[in-house]
């Protein structure tokens, strides 16, 4: 963990609303990896005193890039942040996703809108690629799929509209693919977007006896674990206790993550 | 050539090289910022509130952004004492900083044991009691509104402690001086002002409050000139030195503490803005008096004019 000035080397509309913003930080960059994220000080911002954390889209030596939308103060703010200038960041924070194991054959994608921007990394990094379930509202949520097909993943796309790939939801075409495969056990799952589609993708890795590493989000505050805004409850054998999204997240086995109903 | 001003202050018996900490409950156990902070460099490390018992705390949301500052609800969530004391007294085995344990307790027997049980361990150098905690139910902010009950906590605490003693007061309370007096009397070496302030935050599209608790405290920018009068009202009436804190960003925030009386200060929500502050602030500090010639941070000590 580190704390960085960086500079702004690219910032565009990347697709719809969604906004690419790439950073040149040859200090955090080489040291991110897949599940991390990064916490930056939004310029403009003078009135906010909280700093606001990102997934890491891409990263390399040089530095890295956020995929984001303008979603509340914070990231409205973000958007008017032009090439050249400084953003302070602190990263790469938190406890992303572990390789494979030994006897994974078939790595499973699972994203819902940009949270398969989390997933990328990953998805580069994993030894052998596998099938990736991306869902979205509308076409215009579905983002990087030639990105992911060049990696060498199968994707596969679910829209709430029918406007790309099937029509229905992301985890309803996860399961039709489930039903067909004959060794469950070569199979582990990968998965960030909105809460219940996690919960819903826990759910079929517990029922399936699969491995599912869900990246969880939760608003935090210090993004490295000394203030305890962003716990999330785990299961002990005695019960549950609160682990830092931050630090002992963001990036769960679906056992650990006891869901409040 | 100007000479280094001296930094040095004195907590009771704690020597501090130079007047800045950090506040409880924002700098986590001490390892969470080691990596971003050199510790070595601040005046004393605080830790987060600590009680005979794990505790768990509050449910979520647990903070909330405002303008210029955030609301908090932790609920006080901690591994308890001998927890602390495995878990994270070790890592400071590794560091010259002074350690100030912030303890807080559901009763005042509470109070009295987990004094009495880190009375025992050598590397804490201070304990901070925080009798002003607004987002517990029991204890909390009741021994630090309620000048009776103030003086039985910080009785039982003193009895069992030979540490530097520290109580940290409520800000909201008719006269900050009747409790700042109260601890003198009843032989803290110093108190911390202040908590941060009761407050809320409704949504109101689900009209739901923004924290599960449904109040908070407010912390930040915000609450600065809050905190400057109390400082400024209470040092006017006791000896022992005030640590100063709410809504220090800046050498000069810290600085106008100073002048209002206090003897030294911590930072706070600051260090989730930027984790750099804390250090920006010793060295701002220094900078800001050799370049006036003041020879120490004790000349300029409550020099706020009439
Ligand atoms: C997230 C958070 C947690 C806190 N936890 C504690 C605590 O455990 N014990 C305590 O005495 N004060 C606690 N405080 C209060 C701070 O120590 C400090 O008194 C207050 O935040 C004002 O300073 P600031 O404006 O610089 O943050 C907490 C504050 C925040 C924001
Ligand atoms: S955001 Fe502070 S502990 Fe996670």
């Amino acid at each position: 963990m580190t704390q960085e000035t960086t500079t702004v080397i690219e910032h565009r509309l990347f697709q719809g609303d969604y906004r690419l913003l790439k950073l040149s930080a040859p200090a955090v960059g080489p040291l991110v990896q897949p599940g991390q994220f990064v916490h930056l000080r939004v310029p403009r911002l003078a009135d906010a005193v909280l700093r606001r954390p990102f997934s890491v889209f891409k990263a390399d030596a040089a530095g890295l890039s956020i995929l984001y939308k303008s979603v509340g103060k914070g990231t409205a703010a973000l958007t008017t942040v032009t090439e050249g200038e400084e953003i302070n960041l602190i990263g790469p924070l938190g406890t992303g996703f572990p390789m494979i194991g030994k006897n994974t054959k078939t790595p499973v994608l699972v994203a819902g809108g940009y949270g398969n921007a989390a997933l990328y990394l990953q998805a580069a990094k994993l030894p052998v690629k596998g099938i990736a379930f991306f869902g979205g509202r509308s076409a215009i949520d579905i983002l990087c799929v030639d990105e992911f097909k060049t990696l060498g993943w199968d994707v596969r796309v679910t829209t709430d509209d029918g406007s790309l790939g099937q029509k229905g939801f992301v985890t309803a075409a996860l399961d039709l693919w489930l039903a067909e495969q004959k060794n469950l056990q070569a199979l582990e799952l990968f998965a960030c977007g909105p809460n219940a589609m996690l919960k819903a993708v826990g759910d079929r890795a517990i029922q399936n006896s699969l491995t599912a590493w869900l990246s969880m989000d939760r608003n935090m505050a210090c993004g490295v674990g000394a203030c305890l805004t962003c716990v999330i409850k785990r299961k002990t054998a005695a019960g549950w206790e609160w682990a830092r999204c931050c630090k002992d997240g963001p990036v769960f086995e679906a056992r650990e993550i006891l869901w409040d109903e | 050539m100007n000479e280094k001003p001296d930094m040095r202050i004195k907590i009771g018996s704690l020597e501090m090289k130079n007047p800045v900490t950090v506040a409880s409950g924002t700098f986590g156990y001490g390892p969470e910022y080691a990596d971003l902070v050199d510790l070595d460099r601040l005046g004393a490390i605080t830790v987060k509130g600590i009680c005979t018992e794990p505790h768990v705390g509050n449910s979520t949301p647990r903070t909330f952004e405002t303008s210029g500052g955030m609301l908090n609800a932790i609920g006080l969530p901690g591994p308890g004492a001998q927890g602390f004391i495995k878990k994270y007294l070790p890592f400071f085995e590794n560091y010259r900083v002074p350690l100030i344990v912030n303890i807080w307790g559901k009763t005042v027997e509470d109070y009295s044991r987990v004094a009495e049980i880190f009375n025992d361990q050598a590397r804490i150098s201070a304990l901070e009691v925080n009798v002003s905690c607004p987002n517990v139910k029991e204890g909390g902010a009741l021994y630090g509104t309620d000048v009776n009950l103030f003086r039985t906590v910080v009785d039982a605490v003193r009895i069992k402690t030979q540490k530097p003693l520290i109580i940290k007061l409520a800000p909201n309370v008719a006269d900050i001086k009747v409790f700042a007096r109260a601890a003198e009397e009843c032989g803290a070496d110093a108190v911390s002002i202040m908590n941060s302030y009761p407050a809320m935050a409704i949504d109101i599209e689900t009209r739901k409050t923004q924290l599960a608790n449904r109040t908070g405290g407010l912390s930040g920018p915000a609450i600065k000139p809050i905190a400057i009068k109390l400082v400024w009202e209470a040092a006017k009436v006791i000896k022992i030195p005030i640590i100063g804190m709410g809504g220090i960003y800046s050498p000069e925030d810290a600085l106008e503490f100073i002048i209002a009386g206090a003897s030294a200060v911590a930072v706070g929500t600051a260090s989730f803005t930027d984790p750099s502050t804390v250090v920006r602030v010793i060295e701002g500090m220094e900078k800001w008096m050799a370049a006036r010639k003041i020879s120490s941070v004790a000349e300029l000590k409550g020099t706020v004019q009439a």
